[in-house]
């Protein structure tokens, strides 16, 4: 359906944005790709009270239409792009707590002449801070709608929906600054030139040309030309800028806001600041905080995780019982239904974990650990930005890789997503569950320590400890291409707003399911075929070798169905595949069954539980099912006929999980965040290299 | 550049004093930090220092902006 008008949602960062765009669509949200530019573009849709539908474009906050990062540099893109579309009508969502610093962006965005209107929102915070604004003068001198509104508590957001959907088809606001003062000849030149009508809007393509995708490269350089005639110097244009839009806000602020000089008192925020930031207590309780974390997601998602594991267990049961016996009902039941369950049985831990984390951003505490951490962050070439995506790395590389957008320095970014893969993903966490759970005993050590629960812990550790390794070598390898700077607001300590932390859970858990679950069906189906098919007439020979008379008295009947299955497997393509890199990886320890796994994994870390499960299941006794743990606890080598996974194949299959890039959508956001193949095949053989040497050292001195 | 020796820099302000932005040696820091608030002829505090030293927390314009102790020196005070 089309959207019959077409609103963007601009504003400084933690205003507040998210949350109003959040109640302006609710449930109804997509992210979806900009035209031209490959990055995530999160729009919904919004009834208004005269029943047309507005579709609402939610941009990434800054403080400004010069870009200081990735992320923001896509505001003025969109804003701009008339060979697309540009927005109808631009909502401003600003402070009012804070209104000098963001009515910057509001006068930048007003002087592109797209309709405006201003969403004043805190106006209670502002009042606490014993700040009066007079709405109806500002209105008037603007020359747009204001409308006061709290996000937080869902006020005023009917009056806005009225705002936007009376918004008027033309510009009515006021000019703020002379923009032909700036750059008088260039900016007439760029108009003629590119016919344009606007001269901020001539003024913008003179200092962002050439990181616009939606001019040719023959008008860059002419752009780039017409500067040159001109002397046009970028920075020293912005300097005069910004200094003339402070002069028209403070003019502008003069008799439309008092700030009544109260007796400075410590705010809150100070107070808080004051504990968490501190010398000693501020790291204590930063890692307070995530061994808190790490040990709620296990806690809390066991009764979950039990409850949709029994549920594919009976699923699995079911499909065997109903449905007649054959290939098709197998593929289901083993291939299908078997992958899935090893993946969705850990929504509850991811879920989890991104609630953390939202609550963490949320709180503004993330802010903070970046605060802390930049200086240690830069001695190993990361920035205190880093902190975040490295610690959503603890939920997922993609979505954290993708927030690297936010770090303004080129070298800084690249190291961060370089590093990020390392940090132990919960894709990674059903691996290690599984194969601690085998070899690990179940006890406790010193009262409260769980032996399983520290050698879990230790894999977490290991994978922050080699992405800081890494870092610093690389650190040593890349040039920087301009100087790294750390300029980040500090914004005020809030309470978490908890549909925020609600709808982000939901969100990635579906994301979740859709993404993980597209790959692990398609892998399942794919390897179920290749190991319940074999090339030539293998299959039939096995089961003429085993109807001979002296097989039916020496054997059971269950014992000679297992190993015309096994001998199947191994005959099969799958078994093939698993045999040919077997030589490669014998010196891990891991057989040819192993194999297969690791080939199948390199789409997705989890499919590796899938697919254990699906092999062991071809395998395994047909009238029985069991959990992947007990098929995997009594399954045996072949050949030697002793248990596969012994402690040293386990940490040794633990070790080459921890380092190898085995996740297709990681290469893929890389190769999309970087624009080059470049950097996702260095990192992938870079990765994979160090999961082989660590393999093999721990299974070396192990064995 | 005699002048130098007299002149206050940001990352020169002890913890909870105030002084008045004047100028900038930089021009490229000096626009990021203008976008943020850090006008010549506001009041700029420096609120605290992080646990190691760098970066520091500023109170300027009705907020918290935090920045390294080298982008601070960039920041002249009146």
């Amino acid at each position: 359906m089309k959207a019959e008008i077409r609103v963007a949602l601009v504003g400084n960062p933690n205003t507040g944005k998210s949350t109003l765009f959040n109640l302006l669509t609710g449930l109804n949200q997509k992210i979806g790709n900009f035209p031209g530019i490959t990055v995530d573009k999160k729009t919904g849709f919004s009834s208004l009270p005269d029943g047309r539908r507005a579709e609402i474009i939610d941009l990434p906050g800054t403080y400004s239409l010069y870009p200081k990062s990735r992320d923001e540099s896509i505001v003025f893109s969109v804003l701009a792009d008339k060979v697309h579309e540009t927005p109808d009508l631009i909502v401003v969502i600003v402070d009012a707590s804070n209104l000098k610093r963001n009515l910057l962006l509001y006068t930048q965005v007003a002087d592109l002449k797209i309709p405006v209107i201003v969403a004043l929102n805190m106006m209670d915070m502002a009042k606490k801070d014993g700040i009066t604004i007079n709405i109806d003068s500002l209105s008037k001198k603007l020359g747009v709608p204001v409308i006061p509104i709290s996000a937080r508590r869902n006020e005023g957001i009917d009056k806005l929906k009225e705002a936007i959907s009376y918004a008027n088809k033309f510009a009515l606001q006021q000019q703020s600054i002379d923009v032909k003062a700036i750059a008088p000849q260039l900016v007439d030149a760029i108009g003629q030139e590119m016919q344009l009508e606007n001269p901020y809007y001539a003024l913008q393509l003179a200092h962002q040309h050439e990181h616009l995708s939606f001019l040719t490269p023959e008008q860059s350089s002419r752009i780039e030309e017409l500067e040159g005639i001109h002397q046009f110097h970028s920075q020293q244009a912005q300097a005069a800028e910004t200094i003339a839009r402070y002069n028209f806000i403070n003019d502008l602020l003069y008799d439309t806001v008092k700030t009544e000089q109260t007796a400075q008192e410590e705010t809150l925020s100070n107070r808080i600041d004051k504990v968490l930031t501190h010398r000693v207590f501020g790291f204590v309780i930063f890692f307070g905080i995530l061994l808190f974390i790490f040990q709620a997601i296990f806690a809390w998602s066991a009764y979950p995780m039990d409850l949709i594991e029994s549920l594919f267990i009976w699923m699995q049961e079911g499909v065997h019982k109903i449905m007649p016996a054959g290939p098709l009902t197998d593929l289901l039941a083993d291939g299908v239904v078997a992958g899935l369950s090893g993946v969705l049985v850990f929504i509850p831990q991811i879920a989890i974990l991104f609630a953390f984390i939202a609550i963490l951003e949320d709180t503004g505490y993330m802010a903070r650990v970046t605060f802390m951490m930049d200086k240690v962050m830069r001695k190993v070439g990361l920035n205190g930005k880093s902190v975040v995506p490295l610690i959503g790395g603890f939920a997922c590389a993609v979505p954290s890789i993708m927030s690297t957008r936010t770090i303004e320095n080129w070298k800084d970014r690249m190291i961060t997503i370089m590093v990020t893969p390392l940090v132990a993903c919960s894709a990674r966490l059903p691996v290690y569950t599984l194969l601690i759970a085998l070899v690990v005993p179940n006890r406790n050590v010193w009262w409260i320590f769980n032996l399983q629960g520290l050698a879990l812990t230790g894999m977490y550790v290991l994978s922050l400890v080699s992405a800081i390794v890494v870092a610093w070598v690389m650190k040593h390898i890349l040039k920087a291409r301009e100087r790294g700077y750390f300029i980040m607001e500090l914004p005020v300590y809030r309470m978490p707003r908890w549909n925020n932390v609600l709808l982000t859970m939901y969100d990635r858990a579906k994301t979740f399911v859709i993404e993980a679950g597209k790959v692990i069906i398609a892998v399942s189906i794919i390897l179920w075929v290749l190991a319940s098919y074999g090339p030539g007439d293998n299959f039939k020979q096995i089961e003429k070798k085993y109807s001979q008379p002296q097989y039916g008295q020496k054997m059971k009947p269950t014992e000679r169905e297992h190993a015309i299955a096994s001998e199947k497997l191994e005959s099969s393509y799958a078994g093939y595949l698993g045999h040919v890199i077997e030589p490669v990886i014998k010196p891990l320890g891991f057989d040819w069954k192993i194999g297969i796994a690791i080939i199948t994994s390199f789409a997705a870390r989890e499919v590796f539980v899938g697919t254990m499960a699906t092999i062991y299941s071809v395998d395994g006794d047909p009238e029985e099912i069991q959990s992947v743990k007990d098929k995997l606890g009594t399954a045996r080598n072949t050949e030697t006929g002793q248990l596969t996974f012994t402690p040293a194949v386990s940490f040794s299959l633990m070790m080459f999980y921890a380092f190898a890039m085995q996740c297709a959508s990681t290469v893929a956001t890389v190769y999309r965040e970087t624009k080059s193949w470049h950097w996702p095949v260095i990192q992938f053989v870079y990765m994979t290299g160090l999961a082989y040497a660590a393999s093999f050292i721990t299974y070396t001195l192990l064995k | 550049m005699f002048a130098h020796t007299f002149m206050k820099k940001l990352s020169e302000l002890e913890v909870g004093k105030k002084g008045v932005i004047k100028e900038f040696t930089d021009l490229e820091m000096s626009v990021k930090l203008m976008e943020m608030g850090c006008l010549p002829g506001e009041e700029i505090k420096l609120e605290r220092i992080a646990p190691l030293g760098d970066p520091i927390a500023v109170a300027v314009s009705g907020y918290m902006l935090s920045l390294r102790k080298q982008e601070a020196s960039t920041i002249i005070l009146q």
